[in-house]
């Protein structure tokens, strides 16, 4: 299949080996993985601060970059991204868009998936040929929970890992605090909601915190540095392209 | 033949600026900030959102046609909203056909009014009170006390909140940031003869409040209600609730005032079927609530001789005059949202400043009473106030997709904000990422920023406005290399050229083969 990669701004440009993982894991698959090269930003920050106008370019550019009819799926690995060029690009297109980008919106929309639902659902596999021998528990984020409903479609992927030893997160459809710049604008209420998530992650142990949200792991990776606990972030899709002829090194590294 | 031009339709008003409960005095971040540093607060709400949580999701997890009646609940809201002014004219009717007045407000000053004349034409100085979301929106109980009437409580718990001298911070449990202790102190303090060495023990607290309340029953001649639901084809009103001290207001007085929403008015009898299962279950997370009281006007020689039906409209018509944001009339007041909400959780119902607190107070409040009826104000910082995480949307109960009206909200906001430092860093952030070469242009910066970073490699201070993200979370810095620099390098070609010839890894010694886990085959 050939699949339009996309990076994500957050993740090109702070967590690039979430991508590189992305894009590693697509191709052992069989399938031909393009980066469309001027693919940026899908505008999530922007819809969701309450700005509809500034982010038309950007709902154009994804649309252009990726309608492509070669392209026969777009993957990306986040659950909010996906959700916003599922359920917002057109609330833009709508409003402030032309005939055109509804369009090209409406298109581009059938197509995208965020990695886990991707794997799963159209690929038909959970069995990536991974290897990760540490203690893993996994923070189902918002926007994947509830908004595109990947269920445990994750969790699936993570079973079938060889040598993980999955722990359940206590509460863990909870919020963990992050919502963009819900965490700059509301920094306290945020910080409150964080503080609990670290509490159950750390409660279980797990040398590795994973999810399918850059953002939301930079937000408790972020509060786990800061206490110096001993658990870390590290992105569904790095655990899932970690093999035994290359496995991933754990290190106290922030990344 | 001549035409003589009308002009617009002015948009309806909103609730008057500085009438009733439907603002704080401090946008909610500021709110908040107070609130969450009270630890007892904190536990009380943790602790009591939790268990409510629990039984809700008991009660509607044991349906198996719970979707399906969430679905015909949101489209029973969806018809009435559609036909709103049929419906209440028809209200009107049949409520007067059977002896009843109904009485139009436009406001909750115009509410006021019509009260309290109602109430001094019976001569009484006193009322008593079902609990009442309408009345606490409109701060009745606030006006009545300087038109010399004195209203009481006779809800449990709004009961603790008005001897407290306190605000609800809850729809349902307004005293939900109090424990018993905090009760027994506020019983002994407040009520007239109470035994002075009351315990905490919830029975002797509830043995309290009802001895004193039983006097107010038996003497006071009118009483004020709210209503959760009015029927349009029969004229019938209808409240619920778990005590029955609404019941004995509905029927002990010889006058009943009830002052309702426009928004609670339902088509059908027969509607009541849906959001009877719907509310307890989502409310209280009961599968039935104690006591339902219907009425439809005056029945001769039986509870109240004189009713009186007060529609409030304050807001509503302004709400149902946007295409979006009327989905929130659509509320039954029964609360899940609050219970689930993890801001609400944190920060407890005072930090929203209105009558109606939590997820759906952060859609309706700013609608009923505008967000910017002032220079900074509060109202503006409520649909802020929530990460959209959702958990809203899949508990309401008829399916108001609360995240979407608040970023609905928070668009009219920027709109109407005109130009900010926000807005310009927006419109800059979108400039830069709508040229990609500008956008690599900045990763190379942001990348450079790396040499700024503590030698863990992360930044643990950032300037305003980050600095409250900075308190409490280490941000790490750029790598050397973004993706799509790796991507278009030697190595990142490569590398996928490596993967692609060496497909999916075989299992180690112990695993099986195939694409699929072995213990989800079986």
């Amino acid at each position: 299949m050939r699949i339009g990669l996309f990076a994500t701004c957050l993740g090109d440009t702070l967590f690039p080996e979430a991508v590189k993982s992305t894009a590693v894991l697509l191709a052992r698959l069989g399938h031909d993985v393009v980066f469309p090269p001027e693919q940026t930003c899908c505008g999530q920050m922007h819809v969701n601060t309450g700005y509809q106008r500034e982010p038309v370019p950007l709902v154009r550019g994804f649309a252009e970059q990726f309608g492509d009819p070669s392209i026969e799926a777009v993957v990306m690995p986040s659950g909010s991204c996906a959700g916003s060029v599922r359920h917002q690009h057109e609330i833009v297109a709508e409003r402030y868009g032309d005939a055109a980008l509804r369009s090209g919106v409406a298109a581009v929309k059938a197509k995208t998936y965020e990695l886990s639902e991707f794997l799963v659902d159209v690929l038909d596999v959970t069995r990536v040929g991974a290897y990760f021998p540490h203690r893993v528990t996994y923070h189902p984020t918002c926007h994947s929970l509830r908004m595109l409903r990947v269920g445990d479609k994750p969790l699936r992927l993570l079973r079938a890992v060889e040598g993980i030893d999955l722990v359940e997160l206590p509460e863990a459809d909870a919020c963990c605090g992050f919502g963009g710049t819900f965490a700059v604008k509301n920094g306290e209420t945020s910080s409150a909601m964080l503080q609990d998530k670290m509490r159950h992650v750390t409660g279980t142990g797990a040398d590795v915190c994973t999810a399918g949200d850059a953002s939301c792991l930079m937000h408790i990776g972020g509060g786990l540095s800061r206490i110096k606990a001993g658990t870390r972030t590290l992105h569904l899709a790095q655990i899932l392209a970690s093999t035994r002829t290359a496995p991933y090194a754990l290190t106290e590294a922030a990344r | 033949m001549s035409s003589t031009f009308l002009g617009m339709p002015a948009a309806p008003p909103r609730s008057p600026y500085g009438t009733g409960n439907l603002r704080g005095d401090r946008k909610f971040p500021k709110a908040a900030s107070g609130e969450l540093r009270n630890e007892q607060l904190r536990r009380n709400l943790g602790k009591a959102t939790r268990s409510i949580r629990a039984k809700r999701l008991a009660v509607t997890g044991e349906l198996p046609d719970w979707e399906r009646l969430r679905d015909a609940g949101s489209a029973i809201k969806t018809e009435t909203m559609n036909r709103l002014p049929e419906l209440l004219e028809q209200l009107e009717r049949k409520v007067t056909e059977h002896g009843g007045t109904v009485h139009w407000a436009r406001d909750g000053v115009e509410a006021n009014e019509i009260v309290t004349r109602l109430v001094k034409e019976t001569g009484s100085d006193e009322v008593i009170k079902v609990k009442s979301m309408a009345t606490q929106e409109i701060g009745l109980n606030e006006h009545l006390d300087t038109q010399g009437v004195t209203a009481y409580e006779t809800d449990l718990a709004e009961l603790i909140v008005q001897l407290a001298h306190d605000k609800p911070s809850h729809i349902l449990v307004p005293a939900i940031h109090r424990n018993r202790d905090e009760v027994r102190d506020i019983f002994r303090r407040e009520i007239p003869g109470v035994d002075p060495d009351l315990d905490s023990v919830p029975a002797h607290l509830a043995a309290a409040a009802r001895a004193y309340l039983r006097e107010k029953f038996m003497t006071t001649p009118v009483a004020v209600s709210g209503a959760n639901f009015g029927i349009a084809e029969t004229g019938t009103l209808s409240v619920v609730e778990s005590e029955g001290n609404g019941r004995m207001c509905l029927t002990m007085p010889r006058t009943l005032i009830t002052v309702m929403g426009i928004e609670k008015v339902l088509p059908r009898y027969r509607d009541l079927e849906v959001f009877l299962q719907l509310l307890p279950r989502s409310s209280t997370g009961e599968r039935m609530n104690p006591y339902t009281s219907m009425w439809t006007g005056v029945t001769p020689g039986d509870g109240p001789q004189e009713f009186h039906l007060v529609l409030l409209d304050n807001g509503r018509t302004a709400a149902l005059a946007d295409r979006i944001g009327r989905e929130a009339l659509n509320c039954i007041r029964c609360s899940a949202c609050l219970n689930v909400c993890p801001v609400y959780e944190r920060a407890g119902g005072h930090a929203y400043g209105s009558t109606y607190p939590g997820p759906i107070g952060a859609v309706l409040t700013p609608q009923l009473a505008g967000m910017h009826e002032a220079k900074g104000d509060p109202n503006s910082s409520l649909p802020y106030a929530s990460s959209l995480c959702g958990a809203c949307f899949d508990a309401c109960p008829v399916k108001i997709d609360i995240p979407s009206l608040l970023v609905e909200l928070r668009h009219q906001h920027t709109e109407r904000s005109g130009v900010t430092a926000e807005k310009l860093a927006m419109r800059t952030a979108a400039a830069v990422m709508k040229r990609p070469k500008l956008f690599t242009a900045a990763q190379k910066a942001a990348g450079a920023g790396r040499v700024l970073a503590g030698r863990d490699g992360t930044f643990s201070h950032l300037p305003p406005p980050f600095d409250s993200w900075s308190d409490s979370r280490d941000t790490p810095a750029p790598p050397k290399q973004t993706f799509r620099s790796w991507l278009a390098s030697a190595e990142g070609a490569a590398t996928l050229r490596a993967a692609a010839e060496e497909g999916v890894p075989a299992p180690g010694p112990t695993g099986a083969a195939g694409p699929h886990d072995p213990e989800e085959q079986r």
